[in-house]
């Protein structure tokens, strides 16, 4: 080992230690896309598509909660907004090629996402969160009530479509690898937004608001654009669920939903990137493995004991802790 | 028939009273969440819970012990208040200190925790609860008919309202409430076990929804989610009425119950959502909520 003596030689050694990262991190990527690419021939296409519709929903939760701090106990409301209008398009104009009517969806959610964001806004911690779950019930008393989203049945047989005209989704391989393209281009853009200078104001306001606001930033305007960005998200979320599952149902606008998300960050790590991912794998899982076996009727007080434990024990969640203890450890 | 706006009177001043009902039911709650977040800042996610807890236990009891209704007023809310006190000491207490959003978290996963495991026990159909005798029938006020059983709801539930303004505001234990939400330290150093103090407030918000739980019993249908239907809207309640205040809760509770009940007879669709209409049209004007004091 030499000693570095002087400063260039001290900043050649943290370049070079960055690139040693860099590329232990590029390896790392890389497996991980394989891994991604490969998974449909050993697992099924439909389940593992449900964990990525999952993951992008506690993903774009997670940048509203993890990153900038508000608790929104709502974010149903989104999901369901983006399955019920990709799927009420879908099963109305058959002419509609199945991108536009995920694009669609996304934007409906997106409109929405505004509207809570500027009602939501003017109240702060857990007022938020008790102003946006009660939001998101308006929106449930809404599809419950309304005749195109076939009330308490929801609605079924959406047709997946061709994307493009061209990609027949009916196939699940096909399925799968659009839902995962569109999936890595979401994980990828929050990954930007959160290291871009924008998502520094964000974890700004999160750390300590009143010093962002004496900083003079619009704080408000940050956090409006935040939500707005993570109810898009969500949107996009759903309509890919109702795509794949071809159905829309109330479960995804129930507030049950809102909180499995929640739990999805928190079991993953809140305010990590990877963390919502593992999340709602391990939700997901869970949720499945139980449902197998004679556990079956204890799903929702396993998932409360796993929320209790969570919050009392680990509040970094499973990546979190991961990276405390590499930090601990091996730093 | 006499009618007003096209309804006639009996109906309107049916749906009413209903409304006066059920807003007698929504200041019960809301009083509770505005008593806990006062002293611990926590939002007791677990309300419904405990509201659930105290009409289950009042019909448990019944068809287990053959405890009567009265004995069930009394006993049932001092059962779910120590089941309260156990979750204030071995849970909440762990994260006093941290953000609050992690007690609303806790409570949640408590309140998924309870309602799971009674619906695996009990089933979601709802147990049925016979009304005591004493309360069957009702009187003639001319232009509706007024059953006893509501009359006592709506009078029991004003009573245990203003009991609880009034020791909170009024007397020496609720000066010491007010203070240690004020400064809990300065409470310490003058010797009051503050501690005690939270369990015990913790215990008493939950005991309110638990008594508001019985006098559901004989007229709801008792079911394990019972609760969580209920809470959201009080939830909304609370960001109307604001938190600062407890007259505010009681108020509001009452007022959001006859706009229910007004919109249930002159729009029936929309009945449901009405509440949350209402909260969305005082947060774009006040934010802090009818009665809020902060700004």
């Amino acid at each position: 080992m030499t000693q570095p003596v002087n400063q260039t030689e001290i900043q050649k050694a943290i370049l070079e230690q960055q690139s040693a990262d860099n590329r232990k991190k590029m390896i790392l990527n890389g497996v991980l896309l394989l891994l991604l690419l490969a998974a449909p021939f050993a697992m099924y296409p439909v389940f593992l598509m449900k964990i990525l519709c999952f993951a992008l929903f506690a993903v774009a939760f997670n940048l509203l909660f993890g990153f900038t701090g508000l608790l929104s106990f709502g974010h149903a409301a989104f999901l369901a907004a983006g399955g019920y209008t990709t799927g009420y398009l879908l099963s109305n104009f058959s002419g509609l090629t199945t991108e536009l009517g995920i694009i669609a969806g996304t934007v409906a959610a997106t409109v929405l996402g505004l509207g809570f964001a500027l009602l939501s806004i003017r109240r702060q911690g857990i007022y938020f969160a008790m102003v946006t779950l009660a939001l998101s019930q308006l929106v449930f008393f809404f599809l419950v009530q309304s005749e195109f989203t076939g009330g308490e049945d929801g609605m079924h047989g959406i047709p997946r479509g061709h994307l493009f005209g061209l990609v027949d989704l009916s196939d699940n391989y096909n399925l799968y690898y659009f839902v995962l393209a569109v999936f890595l281009g979401c994980y990828l853009l929050v990954q930007r937004i959160v290291s871009s200078p924008y998502g520094q104001v964000l974890k700004a306001i999160k750390q300590n608001e009143p010093r962002a606001i004496s900083l003079g930033y619009n704080v408000n305007r940050y956090k409006v654009l935040a939500f707005v960005i993570s109810a898009a998200l969500a949107g996009l979320a759903g309509s890919l669920k109702s795509v794949v599952f071809q159905l829309a149902s109330l479960n995804d606008a129930h507030w049950h939903m809102s909180g499995e998300v929640i739990l999805m960050t928190l079991v993953g790590g809140m305010g990590t990137l990877l963390g919502p991912v593992v999340g709602a794998t391990f939700v997901v899982n869970i949720e499945y493995q139980l449902s197998q076996g004679p556990l079956r009727d204890w799903v929702d007080p396993i998932l409360g004991g796993i929320f209790v434990i969570t919050v009392l024990a680990f509040r970094s969640g499973i990546v979190g802790e991961i990276q405390k203890f590499v930090k601990k450890n091996l730093g | 028939m006499s009618m007003i706006f096209g309804v006639p009177l009996a109906v309107l001043a049916g749906q009413l009273l209903i409304g006066v009902i059920n807003g007698a039911f929504y200041a019960l709650l809301s009083l509770g969440l505005a008593v806990i977040f006062g002293l611990l800042k926590i939002i007791n996610f677990a309300h419904g819970a405990m509201y659930m807890l105290g009409a289950m236990s009042t019909v448990i009891l019944f068809d287990s012990l053959g405890v009567n209704y009265w004995v069930a007023l009394f006993l049932a809310p001092l059962l779910v208040g120590a089941v309260g006190v156990v979750i204030e000491y071995f849970l909440l207490r762990r994260i006093a200190g941290q953000d609050h959003i992690y007690s609303l978290l806790l409570t949640f996963g408590v309140a998924l925790l309870l309602g799971g495991v009674l619906t695996n026990i009990y089933g979601v159909s709802g147990l049925r609860y016979a009304m005591p005798d004493v309360f069957q029938g009702g009187m003639k006020l001319g232009f509706m008919f007024l059953p006893y059983y509501r009359l006592w709801v709506i009078v029991m539930a004003l009573l245990v309202c203003f009991g609880t303004w009034f020791m909170i505001e009024k007397t020496k234990l609720g000066a010491y409430l007010r203070a240690g939400t004020e400064d809990s330290q300065l409470m310490q150093g003058f010797g009051i076990n503050v501690p005690l103090l939270i369990s015990l407030t913790y215990g008493f918000g939950v005991m309110l929804a638990a008594f508001a739980g019985v006098l559901a019993a004989p007229i709801y249908s008792v079911t394990p989610v019972m609760g969580s239907h209920i809470l959201i809207t009080v939830f909304a309640v609370v960001v109307i009425g604001g938190m600062g205040s407890i007259g505010g809760a009681i108020i509001t509770g009452i007022l959001m119950g006859v706009i229910e009940g007004l919109t249930k007879t002159f729009y029936p669709p929309a009945s449901s959502a009405v509440i949350f209409l209402v909260m969305v049209v005082v947060l774009m004007f006040r934010p802090s909520g009818l009665f809020g004091k902060e700004a």
